[in-house]
């Protein structure tokens, strides 16, 4: 039964008999999930519970009569759903079902290749498996077969054998259905029929990884995994992706300690049986020749020498003594190392001074955070039952596929009314049909104020809201003028459970404020500690000018990169001269420079939770399970001993449990003090207000190594507006330069939607690394001229 | 012997048979005058007594269909003609519309105002340019008179007219292929449930008519439905246009009222060609299960064809003569149906590509009689087990050629190839032996 | 050949003819080649985004249609209908002559251009076989050399005019303009129906005169 079906508020049950036995379903179901539920598997390719049927294959073939009326020939199981007084006889009890059943099966393997011993999918196809449990011994075919190129490339990441293709159409349908990217169809007809793109334009889509793990047989395979494995050799292990905040199920498959492949794991209420590209094929960074081993303690010479851990623990703890420091955490952490961060700002460091927000952020955001976001519910559940969806410095194609693929679900099957206030129309958004709400960056809060939302609303805020100022109060306000539901959908997937875990100047673990007495009785009782600070600490910018004006000279840094810092010089001046303890997978700007580099775990080599932007957590065990690398949490606990400080949670475990046994906080949240708007800049004819976000597939640490995908990635252009593009003379592809007093971005330009006085920058793409080169990433003057 | 009822085709010997004023000479756009003036409802069960049955193969009654579109549902509605005529034999709808397609304007608009449709489409297939021309120009002339369009013969009524032109594709006189081919797809075949009366053109309701089914409506609206349905027989009312074809002295188009056999048929175009006796037949195209002399009696009327183990389809009637290899004649058509198979499912698609391939080494004489068995039991897998009707349309040939012929199957294996000499069955022969 | 405005006007004529403007994009490949001789690219690409459609969307259909060409065919082009009716009655043995007289497979095309050469399915004159269509014009009753000189008159560029048909005939783009639902005004040329489309009028003339 599909998701779908389950949540239809139909309870109204339907009884029918599949040879022989009774089984009550609910009315819309289809005859092929009642066998199911009876433990009758009826053989099928086409069919997929999250497809629209289609009916194609013709292998679920069965026999079926209604209230003593039968069908005169066999039918497909896969598109007829249930009726009162229906009879079905499968394979099992109509010999009529098995020989047609055979009958198609045989049809089915007339044309397709006996190259199993070399095919990805032997061993776990479906069309070998059920040949073998449904088909017929021997071929009558002594015909010729029919042969195609094989395997042509359709992206630089998915290969195609049109020989082993049986047509089934549920990549193509996924490709229209799902992903809305229509970029592979069926093509030619009759036996000539085969899957394809159109010449000039690959498979690109974000969600492409799909088709591969849908397809029934061997046709569609990825470059990356091809012929690396057997699927019996695979250890199989649940777990989520680090990726983002969607919040996928996946399942990791390992041999001999390497991760060969990730497929997309099933949550119906997540991310169904899907992930994006990104999720499925970046994994390499675990493996890559550069991660940390040992730790390493600056000499005296300036080198990193490798140290025992003892050593580099002291060396840590000595240079965190007495020091005033602040805990920069990173937005890629489990909860229970994010839970860790958290317990040792306080218990070890004395200090609020504590931010996982490594990006651009706001203090009207953290209030933001205390005040409406930690503890909240809104769930993708509220997506599926609203009557309009607002997204708000949200991008979700690019910041959080599988929130997009949720909306899109709902656009399709019900027409869900979305509207995008931003400043570029999106390739998601237009999928997406939004209404879109064009305003100059810094625009945001006036616009959001003009919506007219309801109770069944939502409104899906990305973390660039913080960019703007005011636009999260104008959120807030409209939510309580509408009663409209708040979801915030950071990029990172620690951010949320690290904003549950405390890991932030104003609350504590629960989202307890950390100026309320009660909050910190409740927080020192449960960690045995006699007090607690009580100003609400420094955000991560504030952390940095406290360096750079020598009042903090001690720094506790997890995964963060200066450079998407809203101020990247003076954090990197920040880095440099402060105590640095950096707790790293692989080199990076911050070890470049840090004291102690302490290494640690990669997802895959530890186990922990990640909660996804609903407030969902997802528990994950090891999957690589021989790696010596530790959880942050257990380096932190190290240090806090070797301080004389303990937290008492020396594993992932303990950390988890501990956090567990919190609850809710049931007292007064942060208030939030609206902020108000600022005006957008005056621009002259050749200046723009700059706006980017970060493309899905980009440079980001995490996909590095991984050309294939690489390889489907977005183009790097520079978007301004036809009226713009009239002005300076230039068309699609002529080159035009952004810059400012920082530096230079020169890319082909594409003229689109996107408001007049903006210029849009893919903001860490390939050959446009804003943050890195022009020193801001939304709502500055930059110029814009023809290059 | 059967008085033959030229209705449709009554005025075709008239040079200017396709023009407005030819049309117009013969009471042309009367029946829509008279039928805007009744209650759409009326129109309806008018056409539901004169017993009018699809003309496009499946004589399904033409009124109940029309019956079946919801009203009140404040949903647009469609008519859509299919003009698609592909079926092997037939070759009755492009000489009407040739002759006279604005009696399928008038048609069209009749039916269009019963099942309150404001936009209606007529889908010609797109390999008869002239005929194309023509059906244009006849809407293009009717909007000019103002029948149709916006407030059409001041009724209040507006009916928009579109000519679309395929492109080549068989399969799309399925109605649901047609329907998504219109729609700017490829056109495969959509599961049923839901039919086009509840989600047809653009998820609407939608009537699918065959050219001669709608065609036929303005004569019954001038002349009633006791005219109608008191030609043909007790089930099969009323004229339709009977095409012969093949080995025949004359063959041509014969308007005549269901239930007229092809023994009287063949006498009135002067019998199979001279000197040969008739083989084998199709009493309607070649998805229908081939016929030989003994069938020569049985009423050409839906229920007659069907008792004798056929359909009576588009009444294609394909005449063989003794000099055509029953072997070679059956393979072309699974060529046929080989090339037009939509590829959608796997019986069809999989099933004629392989059907081919054995008939053709049968044909070279390279097989034996377990390759029949097999033949046979390959046709049962299709039979019934494909998405649509263009499946079982390719095991027709096949199965009923072998249950008539199968001497002539082993022959050929036994000889070693084919035994006939294929120029014997050609006109061009026949123009030998007359001369 | 690049799309010029006034193609782009007739094209956006054509898609204002449905309510739904992906019902446009089988008359725009048929003007697609009116324009170009077959399905090009940039034809492709062009109806994608006057449609907004995926290119692959728009091939999808392309490919489907046996009257969309993937590569340039004659100026005149020949299909033989080699359907079993039309086999029989002396289509295979017109094709093979064609084939011969032309140095041409299926598919192909003469090196001047002028002719190409493909055998067809049934073409519903069954009436007329062994029946040749060219351009999709009728040309009824034919024999190997009334088609073989039929294509030599191609050749020399004066075909003689379709049986039921045109007074002429006009080239293969400017029938796939016709196809695509631009009028020529050519709809009142040639008869209005053939022999044998009369057969049975006439018998039943011959019966009411009986009587």
């Amino acid at each position: 039964m599909t998701t779908q079906e389950q949540t239809a508020q139909v309870v109204d049950l339907i009884t029918v008999v599949i040879d022989g036995f009774e089984v009550s379903v609910p009315k819309g179901t289809l005859v092929i999930r009642a066998a199911e539920k009876l433990g009758i598997q009826i053989p099928r390719f086409c069919d997929h519970p999250l497809l629209d049927p289609v009916g194609a294959c013709r292998q679920c073939l069965v026999d079926i009569e209604i209230n003593g009326r039968a069908f005169p020939k066999p039918q497909a199981s896969c598109t007829i759903p249930v009726e009162p007084g229906m009879v079905v006889k499968t394979q099992l009890t109509s010999p009529v079902a098995e020989k047609a059943q055979k009958g198609v099966m045989e049809f089915l393997l007339i044309n397709h290749p006996l190259d199993c011993p070399v095919c990805d999918k032997g061993g776990e196809c479906p069309l070998q498996n059920q040949a073998m449990s449904n088909g017929r011994a021997e071929s009558r075919f002594e015909g010729k077969k029919r042969t195609f190129e094989k395997p042509i490339n359709i992206s630089s990441q998915v290969l195609l054998d049109r020989e082993r293709c049986i047509l089934c159409a549920r990549c193509t349908r996924f490709s229209d259905q799902i992903a809305a990217d229509p970029f592979i169809t069926l093509n030619e007809r009759g036996a000539l029929q085969q899957v394809g793109i159109y010449e000039n334009q690959p498979f690109e889509s974000y969600f492409s990884g799909n088709t591969v793990q849908i397809c029934p047989v061997g046709a569609l395979t990825g470059a990356s995994y091809r012929f690396r494995s057997r699927p019996f050799d695979l250890v199989s292990t649940p777990s989520a992706c680090e990726h983002c905040a969607s919040g996928c199920s996946l399942r990791t498959d390992v041999r001999r300690s390497k991760t060969l492949r990730r497929l997309a794991g099933d949550d119906p209420e997540v991310n169904e049986e899907w992930n994006c590209d990104k999720g499925r094929w970046a994994f390499k960074y675990v493996t890559a020749p550069d991660r940390l081993t040992h730790p390493m303690v600056r000499d005296a010479s300036g080198e990193l020498q490798i140290a025992s851990w003892p050593e580099a623990i002291a060396a840590a703890a000595n240079g965190l003594r007495g020091k005033r420091a602040g805990v920069l955490v990173g937005g890629r952490t489990t909860v229970e190392d994010a839970y860790g961060y958290s317990k040792f700002a306080r218990v070890a460091l004395g200090t609020n001074d504590i931010d996982f927000r490594a990006r651009i952020s706001s203090d009207e955001e953290r209030e933001f955070l205390a005040s409406r976001v930690v503890g909240s519910i809104t769930s993708n559940a509220d997506i599926d039952r609203a009557d309009s969806v607002l997204l708000v410095g949200f991008e979700a194609e690019e910041e959080s596929p599988i929130v997009f693929l949720r909306v899109h679900k709902q656009v399709r099957k019900r027409g869900l009314k979305v509207t995008a206030i931003a400043s570029k129309l999106s390739i998601g958004n237009e999928k997406l049909k939004a209404n879109f709400v064009s305003v100059a960056p810094g625009a945001e809060a006036e616009a959001i104020a003009k919506q007219e939302l309801t109770a069944q609303s939502v409104i899906l805020v990305g973390e660039r809201a913080s960019e703007s100022a005011g636009a999260l109060s104008a959120v807030v306000a409209l939510a309580d003028r509408t009663g409209a539901k708040i979801a915030w959908i950071p990029r990172r997937a620690g951010e949320r459970g690290a904003l549950e875990a405390g890991a932030i100047g104003n609350v504590l673990p629960g989202g307890r404020p950390v100026t309320d007495a009660a909050a910190r009785a409740d927080v020192s009782a449960m960690w045995g500690v006699e007090k607690l600070p009580s100003e609400i600490g420094l955000s991560s910018e504030g952390i940095f000018a406290a360096v750079n004006s020598d009042q903090i000279h001690a720094l506790v840094v997890g995964g963060v990169d200066p450079h998407d810092s809203g101020n990247n010089a003076a954090a990197i001046k920040a880095l440099k001269s402060a105590f640095v303890v950096s707790l790293e997978i692989r080199p990076s700007e911050v070890t470049k420079i840090a004291d102690v580099v302490l290494p640690v775990a990669a997802v895959p080599e530890k186990s922990g939770s990640f909660m996804n932007w609903e407030g969902r957590s997802r528990f994950f065990e090891v999957a690589v399970p021989d790696s010596l690398n530790r959880s942050d949490v257990r380096i932190l606990s190290m240090i806090a001993d070797e301080l004389a400080r303990p937290m008492g949670i020396s594993s992932v475990k303990s950390a988890a449990n501990e956090f567990a046994a919190f609850g809710e906080w049931d007292g007064a949240k942060l208030n939030f003090s609206p902020v108000a708007s600022v005006p957008v800049p005056k621009i002259a004819a050749d200046q723009a207000v700059l706006t980017s976000w970060r493309r899905l597939l980009d440079e980001s640490s995490l996909q590095e190594g991984e050309d294939n995908l690489a390889g489907t990635a977005r183009k790097s252009v520079v978007v301004i507006s036809p009226k713009r593009a009239s002005v300076l003379g230039v068309a699609d592809g002529d080159s035009v330069r952004v810059s400012n007093q920082h530096g230079a971005v020169v890319l082909p330009v594409l003229v689109e939607a996107i408001h007049d006085d903006a210029v849009w920058l893919p903001r860490n793409s390939l050959g446009s690394h804003v943050l890195a080169t022009l020193g801001v990433a939304s709502g500055s003057l930059v110029t814009v001229v023809k290059d | 012997m059967t008085t033959l009822t030229p209705v449709l085709s009554a005025h075709w010997d008239e040079k200017d048979s396709f023009t407005m004023a030819g049309y117009k000479r013969h009471d042309g756009y009367k029946a829509a005058e008279k039928a805007l003036k009744m209650e759409p409802d009326a129109v309806i069960q008018l056409i539901k007594d004169s017993g009018l049955r699809g003309r496009g193969g499946a004589g399904f009654p033409t009124g109940m269909k029309w019956g079946f579109i919801p009203q009140g549902d404040n949903k647009d509605h469609y008519l859509v003609v299919n003009a698609d005529e592909s079926e092997p034999g037939t070759c009755k709808d492009m000489p009407l519309l040739l002759a006279n397609p604005h009696v399928l304007v008038e048609g069209m608009i009749i039916a269009s105002y019963a099942i309150r449709a404001k936009y209606a489409f007529v889908y010609v297939r797109g390999e008869v340019t002239h005929v194309v021309r023509r059906v244009q120009q006849a809407i293009q002339d009717a909007y000019a008179a103002g029948y149709l369009g916006k407030n059409i013969f001041g009724s209040g009524v507006d009916l928009e007219l579109v000519l679309h032109v395929g492109a080549g594709a068989y399969i799309c006189g399925e109605e649901t292929a047609l329907l998504d081919s219109l729609e700017g797809f490829r056109g495969q075949p959509r599961l049923r449930p839901p039919f086009p009366a509840i989600a047809g053109l653009y998820a609407r309701p939608t009537v699918v008519n065959n050219v001669e089914s709608i065609s036929s409506v303005p004569s019954i609206i001038n002349r009633g439905a006791e005219w109608f349905s008191s030609m043909g027989t007790e089930k099969s009312k009323g004229m339709t246009i009977y095409s012969l074809s093949g080995h025949v002295t004359n063959p041509g188009q014969i308007e005549a009222p269901l239930g007229i056999t092809l023994r009287e048929l063949l006498d009135l175009a002067g019998g199979v060609r001279e000197g040969h006796q008739l083989k084998f037949w199709t009493p309607g195209g070649s998805s229908t299960p081939i016929f030989t002399a003994a069938q020569l009696d049985t009423p050409l009327d839906y229920e007659g064809v069907a008792a004798a183990g056929s359909m009576l389809g588009t009444k294609a009637l394909q005449i063989f003569d003794e000099t055509t290899c029953v072997v070679r004649a059956v393979l072309r058509w699974s060529e046929f149906y080989k090339h037009e198979s939509c590829g959608k499912c796997t019986p069809c698609r999989e099933g004629t590509y392989w059907l081919v391939q054995i008939l053709r080494d049968l044909e070279n004489g390279k097989g034996s009689e377990a390759d029949l068995a097999k033949l046979l039991d390959l046709c049962e897998n299709i039979l019934g087990r494909a998405f649509c009707a263009l499946g079982d349309g390719a095991t027709s040939p096949i199965t009923s050629s072998i249950k008539h012929f199968r001497d002539e199957y082993i022959a050929h294996f036994t000889h070693g190839g084919c035994p006939f000499d294929p120029y014997a069955s050609t006109l061009f022969a026949s123009a030998k032996a007359g001369a | 050949m690049a799309f010029t405005d006034q193609d782009i006007q007739v094209m956006d004529s054509i898609i204002k003819r449905y309510q739904r403007s992906r019902s446009a994009i089988m008359p725009l490949l048929h003007y697609v080649q009116s324009r170009d001789g077959f399905i090009t690219n940039e034809g492709i690409e062009l109806i994608a985004n006057k449609l907004d459609l995926a290119t692959a969307e728009v091939s999808a259909v392309s490919t489907f249609y046996t009257q969309y060409k993937r590569k340039p065919v004659g100026e005149y082009h020949v299909g033989v209908c080699t359907n079993t009716l039309c086999a029989v009655m002396g289509g295979d043995a017109i094709f093979a002559g064609l084939k011969d007289h032309l140095g041409l497979e299926n598919d192909g095309v003469t090196e001047d251009g002028k002719v190409s050469l493909e055998h067809i399915e049934c073409n519903a004159a069954c009436d007329y076989a062994p029946v040749v269509m060219a351009n999709w014009e009728f040309y009824d009753n034919q024999t190997v050399q009334s088609a073989k000189d039929l294509v030599d008159a191609m050749r020399e560029g004066n075909p003689p005019a379709p049986t039921r048909g045109p007074n002429s005939l006009p080239t293969w783009k400017e029938n796939s303009a016709v196809l695509a639902g631009l009028s020529d005004g050519r709809a009142a040329e040639g008869v209005q129906a053939g022999e044998a489309s009369l057969l049975g009028l006439k018998l039943s003339k011959n019966q009411d005169g009986a009587k």
